[in-house]
């Protein structure tokens, strides 16, 4: 008996396993060449045409969606007088409320955890030459990260023996209870806050780095050497890298004069000479340096790479959270990527005028639609970066925050002051 | 405005209830196996050699002390950012007289070695 070996059949059309369709020989790999005339091919021509389609028929159905604000008012007026009918306290329909809207936030890191890895996982896939998750959901493996999910629930939950029993359960806890209530002040379009409370920018901030104490927990707990020196690297790198991201953000509140999150994307609505958008981003040298320090202090907060010490794969094993499995990883990913959503809504609402349209013709389509196509643009550099820069050594990593970033930032306060100066 | 903050204890409530409910249904229904290997620390595949009550760095403290007396400067900082359009110049005179000491207290720091990683 001779063993069977498989070859592929390199000569003529091949059917691609995913949707079964027929892949004519030019189109079965990705073109490493294509950057020479890539219109040419049909590959690039139908994504382009499907990006198209996807920006065209979203645009079309938030226009037709419009503002949200408006559409849940007589939701809410309708279940006040429904409820008030019987009798019902106003006090009790207010918490019913106010418990259905924290819901449906509490839906923002869940849904942001499911597309973000899935899109990370195609954007790391293309930019490879790779296809990524292609099976799993009927298109392009949109289904894969909800499976990965389910799986993820159903596995066995592997605690080490030498671990603290107790610190290992909590810190999960501890990383993703910040990581759900940081999205409270923070808006998703215009009057579409869930918490509109005057401090929501300090509140971030400090609610944010609670999760820190939950990464050093889970880190000192596994009993493991790496999973220690990963909390501890994270502790260092999470409590430096807070500050240039703090500072980052003053020159924003010192010309809006508001700390409130919604009030400061407001502040940026309208334009120059009618044209150019009034975002702090187009604010002289200011606000360029600002959001600048604030991009990388955010990729540095959310342990991404170039800033991805903590959980350094080829290093660290993978960081604080090796010794965890099952639905506690679960959790570490979802704060992960939480928080990578967090910095992305910060970035659209302080710098890239929240809600605003880049164009006063395009106000036509509701605020939301621009929320959220600025933080998908952010959420998208994100994960560009990781493919793109290398890895920091670790003192790098901190003589860089220390050196360069904090005294750029201080720096850029006293411009901000200089700024203020100019235009009183 | 005190209802905005009432919300965020809603929040918090379920929030806490998510990350509790969904551990707890994933104890319910996954499996556990007993095995002597799956459970010792998983470093490099070897057995782990020694504890993790190891001596650690000091550098880690160090930042985090500079870390506190910044992070105060940053809650000082944030009620003047508020009102110093309305302030004047007095507020900015003031705040760079405040930012340069902590600035000559950062040069301090680098001077004497301490953002000095060995």
């Amino acid at each position: 008996m001779t063993e069977e070996i498989l070859q592929p059949d390199i000569s003529g059309p091949v059917f691609n396993h995913a949707n079964g369709r027929l892949l004519m020989p030019e189109t079965r790999y990705w073109p490493t060449d294509m950057w020479k005339s890539p219109w040419s091919l049909p590959t690039y021509r139908r994504g382009a045409a499907v990006l198209a389609g996807l920006i065209t028929g979203g645009a079309a159905a938030a226009w037709f969606l419009g503002e949200i604000g408006p559409r849940l008012a007589p939701v809410y007026s309708f279940i006040e007088a429904y409820a008030l009918a019987y009798g019902v306290p106003a006090v009790l329909i207010q918490i019913f409320w106010t418990f259905i809207k924290g819901g449906i936030l509490l839906l923002a890191p869940l849904v942001n955890a499911l597309f973000a890895v899935w899109w990370e996982r195609k954007i790391s896939a293309h930019i490879q030459s790779r296809m990524g998750p292609m099976y799993v959901g009927w298109w392009h493996g949109v289904l894969q990260t909800v499976a990965d999910g389910i799986k993820l629930f159903l596995k066995e939950d592997i605690v080490p023996d030498c671990a603290d029993k107790i610190v290992h359960w909590l810190a999960p806890v501890v990383v993703v209870i910040p990581a759900i209530l940081v999205f409270a002040p923070v808006p998703f379009g215009n009057e579409l806050v869930f918490a509109d409370i005057d401090i929501g920018t300090v509140y971030v901030f400090a609610v944010g780095g609670v999760s820190v104490m939950g990464i050093i927990m889970a880190g000192w707990s596994s009993g493991n050497k790496f999973s220690l020196l990963g909390g501890l690297r994270s502790a260092a790198q999470l409590v430096s890298y807070e500050l240039p991201r703090t500072f980052a953000v003053l020159p924003v509140v010192m010309l809006a004069g508001t700390l409130n999150i919604a009030e400061i994307a407001g502040f940026q609505a309208g334009y120059w000479g009618g044209i150019i958008p009034r975002w702090f981003i187009f604010y002289p040298v200011v606000g360029q340096v600002a959001f600048i320090v604030f991009l990388i202090a955010s990729v540095a907060e959310t342990n991404r790479v170039p800033f991805d010490i903590p959980e350094a794969e080829s290093e660290l094993v993978a960081g604080f959270n090796t010794e965890y499995s099952g639905m506690k990883f679960a959790l570490f990913f979802l704060s992960e990527f939480a928080y990578v959503l967090l910095s992305c809504l910060l970035m659209a609402a302080v710098f890239f005028g929240g809600g605003a349209a880049p164009l006063p013709f395009l106000e036509f389509l509701p605020s939301w639609a621009w929320f959220l196509s600025k933080v998908l643009i952010l959420m998208f550099c994100f994960l560009w970066f990781r493919w793109t820069f290398p890895r920091f050594r670790v003192d790098r990593l901190m003589d860089f925050n220390w050196k360069f970033l904090l005294p750029v930032s201080l720096l850029n306060i006293a411009a901000g002051g200089i700024l203020i100066w100019l235009l009183s | 405005m005190l209802l905005a903050y009432a919300s965020i204890l809603a929040l918090l409530v379920i929030a806490t209830l998510f990350a509790g409910g969904s551990l707890f249904a994933s104890f319910l229904v996954n499996p556990r196996v007993r095995d002597t290997f799956k459970h010792t620390a998983y470093e490099c595949g070897m057995e782990a050699v020694g504890t993790t009550t190891v001596q650690t760095n000091i550098r880690f403290y160090t930042y985090a002390l500079l870390f506190v007396i910044f992070d105060v400067e940053a809650l000082y900082l944030f009620p003047w950012a508020v009102v110093v359009r309305s302030m004047g110049a007095i507020a900015l005179v003031e705040m760079a007289i405040f930012l340069g000491i902590l600035a000559a207290g950062l040069a301090y720091a680098w001077k004497m070695g301490a953002l000095q990683w060995e």
